[in-house]
């Protein structure tokens, strides 16, 4: 049976060779290589809950009265948009199951992308020769956040318009031509006419997810191509790769890993409420709610538009660069263009243009790691920063001395952290070498996928 | 398929896995079983959840059972071939550029396709401009006040300024104009007429204390929603609007003016008189453009 | 347990009648300290009373509000009442028969649950966040209003405590006021969650960190688990 199907492919497309060549493909075996597939599939989940909610949601800002089942909002005027979101929530049988596994995968995705990119980061996955797959991967970032952006906005409760009136104000503060920019995109001042939201609609269900599945498809042919890395091993060097062939160990793995991200993110979208936006209510530009929040994976930039004290250069009485531009716009062009830049600064400053199939330990190369942790520390703390209104309402902090105090804070600790992880990493790089420890700083890898130092 | 060389070590799977196996996908059948019958009976989207995340979670035991104990296991090791091909990379190099061999004009014909191709690029990006109006900021300054327009209420009353007591606050909106619009929409409060510490220039702005403040915020356009107004205290700062979304906060006394937070300019004041019938009407323009700042953008 | 309050009871009825205690005694000996023995205020340490009328006292007392520890001028925050019932009754009637609004009479049967949606997002989210959990102003802390009574949401809206604007009848009329009331009791204090746990109602910063803590920490325990060889 299986032989005649292999058959019939292989005699109309003659590609056994490298059907066998796949089967046979080795992926070496470390959780910490999982990060990603966890990512692929909550876009998976995405792609599919996503599909099925296009065939209810309807993207207009047409204004209509609300006559569905939930009381509270009975009789109100609302967007077209707004209303199908409700209906589908509540009169469609599995709707708002869909809608909130849907959101869930979205946090998850962002989440698994964090890690994934610490992971690369602090084990140096992105050097030669893996660049076009790390640029790739850090572009789906910064994709996947605009596509969640999007996702957050189209529902047009009041949390979206919140949001959105935020990014048409930092769009707005883009230097010389930001008004202009503001105004193509919105089709005319906030908030626009119907043409915005068709368009919100189609970057979100087409346009993004497009680009993301074409950058994955690079991602992964990438990978395939200089296959995986790994981590130093007894038998791992440089000019082999270690591990679980594709068939049948690491597939049916892989399978099991698939099918965990479904029932965590069904699980969360069945019994954790999430964007509840009958709740929020119906969005209407002179009304506001305290303490909104953007999903979580933007919220390092709402801290950066909190901190920023309230600074806009002027010429005379006329302002050159509104305040949203430093934290809204500047800040996250900071990050990624550091993210974007390290391969090749990492390059400059090593001079090491050798190939790398073996991964480094945090440790093995203490000033990256010191200067990683500086850099995600920095982001994290002004992440902090953007939700330190809510955490700290039951504690009663005045929130102004807060402010002050953070942005202090932000600058100091991530020095002081990148400056603790170098000297760190430095310390166990000198304590492994002592001539007195057993294997006088070789580690082997444990079966288990841990270290234990290796005699020799 | 007889006599082809083996290639995966000899395994036999033991019981145990066999028995997990089949058991979690009994129970994920089962879970599916449950999950269209609460469809049918009504749809729950707590046991919808809950049933299909059962269907998954089960499905992901018995694959991570079968990938680690079922099938055979085995560490491979493979050497890496090498991604590095500087012959052919040269020859690719070569051939590409073989192709202008019999150019005499390269250089020119080179400029040109640039050209053309700039041109083209520029015309296939034109019809873009449609997207919005094409350079006319100015329609950012636009404003939904002029002299005499009514102030309304929240159900579209017009705003009577007995009917404003000292420490309260009121949105309201342009008489006629369509309330999304971000110039329409304003927030009045009444101070004690003592504590009004306008400009000069904006003698007369608040009569009997009463002041009209645009509802957006300078800084990011959320509505300035807050007023905090003390009730009796010797220590809590004075009377201000606040902006909930990053708490730009602004003195109504004075003009707007930017107490802490964000904002890079005070929030737009709109000149407001009190008619015959005692209902409230713009005397005049918003001191500033309304909304978001932008390049250019006038700050007093 | 049964008998032995009965017990108490009876004790204490006599008791009762006897000593009586008045709310000018009360108000003497809790509040005068900060509100001076005429009941005018101390500057600098609390206002005067004279016009506030039984509405705040009730507000204040039954909220545990007042009395302060400290007068500091520091925003007085929800407790336990200080006083019982007997005594706050006492006091309210005192500083009644000093001028000012009685206690409001709240029907929010008599409201509508859109209409007290919309009024409440117009006028109290911008503090109270849209769910009644409380927030964050520059200089408060607007607190959440999950256990006010409709009584003590009519009376806040009227008097405006600490740093909040008052709204009286003719901003916010009787039939707006209990239809707020009806929103805070069946909305705000029942949340309609039918998306399953509803995770504090406050957005996406109690999702992101289910996402982080729960989802996150669940799927690196299968990575590890499935990154982990079991053979050998």
């Amino acid at each position: 049976m299986i032989y005649r199907l292999v058959r019939f492919v292989d005699t109309r497309t003659g590609q056994a060779p490298l059907v066998k060549k796949l089967l046979r493909y080795v992926f070496p075996d470390h959780w910490s290589f999982l990060l990603g597939e966890i990512a692929l599939y909550c876009f998976v989940v995405l792609v599919g809950t996503g599909v099925y909610l296009t065939f209810f949601f309807d993207a207009s800002t047409h204004s209509v009265i609300y006559h569905g089942t939930y009381a509270p909002l009975q009789g109100q005027e609302m967007s077209q948009a707004y209303r199908s979101g409700l209906d589908l929530s509540f009169q469609t049988k599995a709707g708002l199951l869909m809608r909130q596994t849907h959101h869930w995968a979205a946090d998850v995705f962002l989440v698994a992308i964090t890690l994934h990119l610490l992971r690369v980061f602090f084990t140096g996955a992105f050097r030669k020769p893996r660049e076009i797959t790390y640029y790739a991967g850090v572009l789906m970032l910064v994709l996947a956040l605009l596509e969640g952006f999007a996702g957050y906005s189209l529902v047009d409760d009041l949390l979206s318009g919140m949001g959105l009136v935020i990014a048409y104000s930092v769009v707005m503060s883009l230097p010389v031509f930001g008004a202009n920019l503001a105004l193509l995109i919105w089709h005319g001042p906030f908030p626009g006419t119907d043409a915005f939201q068709s368009r919100l609609y189609i970057a979100h269900v087409l346009l993004l997810p497009v680009a993301i599945g074409v950058l994955l498809l690079i991602h992964l042919l990438t990978i395939v191509f200089t296959h995986h890395s790994q981590f130093p091993g007894p038998r791992a060097r440089e000019s082999n790769v270690v591990g679980t062939p594709a068939w049948p160990g690491y597939a049916f793995r892989s399978f099991g890993l698939a099918f965990a991200v479904a029932a965590v993110l069904f699980l969360l979208g069945g019994l954790v409420q999430i964007n509840p936006i009958w709740e929020w209510g119906p969005y209407h530009t002179a009304q506001s709610t305290n303490g909104a929040q953007p999903d979580w994976y933007l919220g390092w930039l709402i801290g950066a538009l909190r901190l920023m004290p309230g600074w806009e250069p002027a010429a005379g009485d006329y302002t050159l660069i509104p305040n949203a531009f430093w934290g809204g716009a500047l800040f996250p062009t900071i990050v990624f263009l550091f993210l974007f830049a390290w391969p090749s600064i990492e390059r400059r400053f090593t001079g090491d243009h050798a190939y790398h199939h073996l991964l480094n330990r945090p440790r093995d190369v203490p000033w990256r790691t010191g200067v990683g942790v500086g850099l995600f520390v920095w982001v994290g703390m002004i992440f902090f920063a953007g939700s330190s209104d809510r955490l700290f309402v039951e504690m009663n902090i005045d929130y102004e001395s807060q402010i002050y105090v953070y942005r202090a804070l932000v600058f100091v600790v991530p020095l002081v952290a990148g400056w603790i992880a170098k000297r760190w990493c430095e310390e166990l790089l000198r304590y492994e070498a002592h001539p007195l420890r057993p294997g006088g700083g070789r580690v082997r890898r444990t079966p288990s996928g841990g270290f234990e130092p290796a005699d020799e | 398929m007889r006599g082809a060389p083996r290639l995966l070590p000899k395994w036999a799977a033991p019981r145990w896995a066999e028995i997990a196996v089949l058991w979690a996908l009994l129970l994920a059948g089962a879970a599916a079983a449950g999950f269209i019958a609460v469809y049918a009976l009504g749809a729950d989207t707590q046991w919808l959840g809950l049933l299909l995340g059962l269907v998954f979670a089960f499905l992901a035991v018995a694959a991570i059972v079968t990938g680690k104990a079922l099938v055979p296991q085995e560490q491979k090791e493979q050497e890496r071939e090498s991604l590095d091909h500087e012959r052919e990379d040269l020859d690719i190099a070569v051939y590409v550029q073989e192709v202008g061999e019999g150019i005499t004009r390269k250089r020119l014909l080179k400029r040109a396709a640039g050209a053309a191709g700039l041109t083209v690029v520029g015309a296939l990006l034109v019809p873009l401009a449609s997207c919005g109006p094409f350079l006319e900021a100015e329609q950012l300054r636009r404003m939904a006040w002029r002299s005499g327009r009514r102030l309304v209420d929240e159900y579209g009353k017009p705003l009577r300024a007995e009917d404003l007591a000292v420490g309260s606050m009121t949105p309201a909106y342009a008489e006629g104009v369509d309330r999304e619009r971000l110039d329409a929409s304003l927030i009045v409060v009444r101070l004690e007429a003592d504590d009004v510490r306008l400009p000069e220039q904006r003698a007369g702005w608040a009569p009997s204390g009463i002041l009209a403040y645009s509802k957006i915020c300078t800084h990011a356009g959320c509505a300035v929603s807050m007023l905090r107004y003390p009730l009796y205290s010797p220590k809590v700062p004075r009377p201000a609007l606040v902006c909930p979304c990053h708490y730009s906060t602004f003195d109504p006394a004075t003009g707007g003016e930017v107490l802490f937070g964000p904002a890079g300019r005070p929030l737009p004041q709109l000149p407001i008189e009190v008619d015959g019938n005692g209902e409230l009407r713009a005397a005049g323009r918003m001191s500033g453009p309304v909304g978001p700042s932008w390049w250019g953008v006038r700050q007093g | 347990m049964i008998r032995l309050a009965l017990i108490a009871v009876v004790l204490a009825l006599p008791a009762t009648a006897a000593a009586e205690p008045s709310g000018r005694q009360l108000f003497v000996e809790g509040c005068s300290s900060c509100h001076g023995f005429d009941a005018r205020g101390v500057p600098g340490k609390g206002p005067d009373v004279h016009g506030a009328g039984a509405s705040a006292a009730d507000f204040y007392l039954r909220t545990g509000r007042m009395p302060l520890d400290v007068p500091t001028g520091e925003q007085p925050l929800r407790g336990e009442p200080a006083y019982e019932e007997r005594d706050i009754r006492a006091l309210v009637g005192y500083i009644g028969s000093l001028g000012g609004p009685a206690v409001p009479k709240v029907h929010p049967e008599q409201g509508d649950l859109s209409e007290g949606q919309h009024a409440f997002t117009t006028y109290c989210a911008g503090c109270h966040q849209i769910m009644g959990e409380g927030g964050v102003v520059t200089g408060a802390v607007p607190p959440d209003l999950k256990e006010a009574t409709p009584t003590q949401v009519a009376q806040a809206i009227r008097i405006g405590p600490y740093l909040m604007p008052a709204f009286d009848s003719r901003q916010i009329d009787e039939r707006t006021l209990n239809s707020i009331a009806l929103y805070v009791q069946h909305v705000v204090q029942r949340p309609p969650d039918r998306g399953g746990w509803g995770i504090g109602h406050i957005g996406p910063i109690p999702e992101g960190m289910i996402a982080w803590l729960l989802a996150g920490s669940a799927l690196l325990l299968v990575a590890r688990v499935i990154g982990e060889r079991m053979d050998r």
